[in-house]
């Protein structure tokens, strides 16, 4: 029992704990971001995983064959916004079932990357290493003690993690066109009354949500592993969404909801390799299942209610 | 049945287009990476049906293919969307195979029976989890059959990695009883046709009659069809969601079943592979209709079987994967198709 509260203690005071906290979090909020964007205008968008593995995939890719990492982002963020776009196109214009046309998505996805992988480098499972998108160096602020290591050298991805919930936020709560989004995510009838164009409204929610979702996904191949693998994304885009409805579908909400997944994750990760609790290699699959439960409990709605946009889900049909 | 009815139906139009046009879409693919698509084609029918092993390595894979199409083809009949057939069956097959390794002592008419109970009760169960959240807590089946997905892999992985665990190689359980396997029809080579199959025909007979002789099956589809009316009309719809779940559930469980008692003899590896995807594109192809179920699953049995030819023909296999990607979201926005053909009876009409 002592051992566990030394490790335990041990987590909470080493700086490394709360890096990773942010460096786990950040995927997961530009994706929760991007099913903001989405759901706020009405169009469910689970193919969050499949956009997320589209951006790691385009973000290698392009960092591989021009040199440079920031075309890959480039590119990435240019395999997102098609693949929401394509989403866009079945749910908006021909009122497709949202939830199947996103499973198509992350299918689609799925095979993409697994094909051009083998296609272009040649095996299966992994890519060459690329360059990877620089970190951001403080300078002499990494000496600063404690908060030195955790804020000194982080990836520009966090800081833009942390920029788009501030975006959103405004975007949505205090400007003109995020009363449009909400109004055509809540009731889309009234909102056309109004002489809004629900299904532009719609587009841009679903495209932005591209954009989120891809970014995120670059975050993993390009942001500091320089690498893509096989199905890397491991359900991130899922956790996002949970993370997005615990947030009751708000920006701030979100991030805090992503940032406790994140505290989740990178708290594992640090207790298993405690050497003092001495662990078995098969506990592991025991800790790996722990934020998929979380998961699971959040959004069974024990913890705290939360509410969707009403017409959330519901394609409209114009008379 | 009306043989002629049937075939020119609306939705098996929509299906059979999905497939034809997914399958021009790939060959553009092709054309696009430099490879003949007649070749690949070619050499994806010699791989599915080219050669005996290849038709029995085909129905052996279709056989749980037909049980995962028509776990999540029961869902839909709910309307429930059950993207979470790959936890059960991977639940369902640890159960059966742990259950297998305890009946060596008993005759086959027994343990067979009770490994097959097994694997649905384990099926079954893991799904009503889901049914349950999503009836009494309001959470979306789709989220948390997904996260079930997760859990039941690392389940299994810390299983037999640990407390359930064969010597050597691949991470494997303990072989079952010799008592609980199904015995083989034939043999070619190293390829076995196992009797297996009869389950997976067996269920299509079963669920078709449960969707339209009993009253189960009346409740479920009704609380499918419209959940308020339903409930108007006396049917609980929180028992039903559950049911429904948990009998989608046991179908997959059944799938992961098979897989031990009739190809492996044990749990072993990633037993769950890509099934449960797989169910969702059977279950939109055949339409949630058992035949069309059974036909479908057939389907991509032989797509599946075919692409390792494919692939020593040189062109990834992945590219099955976006076929299905294709197929599903061609039949998630089936206005699309709709919107093609009526424009085209216009232009015939001008």
């Amino acid at each position: 029992m002592n051992e566990w509260i030394q490790a335990i203690l041990n987590v909470f005071t080493n700086p490394t704990f709360y890096k990773s906290t942010l460096t786990q979090s950040t995927p997961l909020i530009l994706a929760a971001m991007g099913g903001v964007f989405s759901e706020t205008t009405g169009v469910t968008n689970i193919a969050l995983e499949g956009i997320m593995l589209m951006g790691a995939f385009g973000g290698v890719m392009g960092s591989y064959f021009t040199g440079n990492p920031w075309y890959g982002l480039a590119l990435g963020t240019f395999f997102g916004l098609a693949m929401a776009a394509l989403h866009a196109w079945a749910s908006i214009k021909y009122g497709a079932d949202q939830i199947i046309s996103g499973t198509a998505l992350i299918l689609l996805a799925q095979g993409i990357t697994g094909f051009a992988l083998v296609e272009l480098f040649g095996q299966p499972g992994s890519t060459d290493l690329v360059r990877s998108i620089p970190l951001v160096d403080l300078g002499s602020f990494k000496d600063v003690p404690f908060f030195g290591p955790i804020f000194g050298n982080l990836s520009p991805f966090v800081y833009m993690a942390f920029a788009s919930v501030i975006f959103g936020w405004i975007l949505i709560y205090k400007t003109k066109l995020g009363l449009r989004m909400r109004s055509v995510g809540n009731n889309p009838e009234a909102a056309d009354t109004l002489g809004i164009n629900v299904y532009n409204v719609r587009y841009f929610g679903v495209i932005m949500s591209g954009l989120f979702a891809a970014l995120g996904g670059a975050y993993l191949s390009i942001g500091e592993l320089g690498q893509f693998t096989t199905n890397m994304t491991n359900g991130r885009g899922f956790i996002a969404l949970a993370a997005m409805i615990i947030g009751n579908w708000n920006p701030v909400g979100a991030m805090s909801a992503s940032l406790l997944f994140g505290a989740a994750t990178a708290f594992n990760n640090q207790l298993q390799s405690q050497s003092i609790l001495n662990l078995s290699t098969n506990t592991q699959y025991i800790f790996g299942m722990i934020p998929y439960i979380i998961t699971l409990i959040v959004v069974a709605g024990f913890i705290g209610k939360s509410r969707a946009p009403s017409a959330d889900g519901i394609p409209y049909i114009k008379e | 049945m009306n043989v002629k009815k049937y075939l020119l139906n609306e939705k098996v139009i929509i299906s059979l287009l999905s497939v034809l046009i997914s399958l021009v879409i790939a060959a553009i693919v092709m054309i696009v990476i430099g490879k003949n698509p007649l070749v690949a084609y070619a050499a994806l029918f010699y791989g599915a049906f080219g050669t005996k092993e290849a038709i029995i390595d085909n129905l052996m894979k279709a056989s749980p293919l037909i049980l995962t199409g028509l776990a999540v083809g029961f869902g839909f009949r709910a309307g429930l969307f059950n993207i979470g057939a790959n936890g059960q069956v991977i639940i369902g097959a640890l159960l059966s195979a742990y259950v297998g390794t305890l009946v060596g002592s008993y005759p086959f008419f027994l343990s067979i029976p009770l490994v097959m109970i097994a694997g649905m009760l384990g099926g079954a169960a893991w799904a009503a989890i889901a049914g349950w959240l999503k009836a009494y807590r309001g959470a979306h089946e789709v989220i948390t059959t997904i996260m079930l997905n997760y859990v039941a892999t690392f389940i299994a992985n810390y299983v037999v990695n640990g407390p359930f665990q064969a010597p050597g190689g691949v991470p494997k359980s303990p072989s079952i009883a010799y008592s609980a396997q199904f015995p083989n029809i034939m043999s070619v080579g190293a390829t076995s046709l196992s009797t297996i199959i009869f389950v997976s025909l067996a269920a299509i007979v079963v669920i078709y009659v449960i969707i339209q002789r009993t009253t189960i099956g009346y409740e479920v589809k009704a609380v499918g069809f419209n959940p308020y009316a339903a409930e108007y009309g006396g049917i609980s719809i929180g028992k039903n969601v559950v049911l429904a779940m948990a009998i989608s559930g046991a179908l997959a469980g059944l799938a992961g079943t098979t897989q031990v008692v009739g190809v492996y003899g044990r749990y072993f590896g990633a037993l769950g592979g890509s099934m449960g995807f797989d169910g969702i594109t059977i279950a939109l192809i055949g339409q949630n209709d058992p035949i069309g179920i059974a036909l479908a699953a057939f389907l991509i049995s032989s797509i599946r079987t075919g692409s390792n030819q494919m692939q020593i023909a040189g062109v990834p296999k992945d590219l099955v994967v976006i076929i299905q990607g294709i197929i599903i979201f061609l039949v998630a926005a089936n206005r699309i198709i709709k919107t093609i053909r009526i424009r085209r009876r216009k232009e015939a009409e001008a």
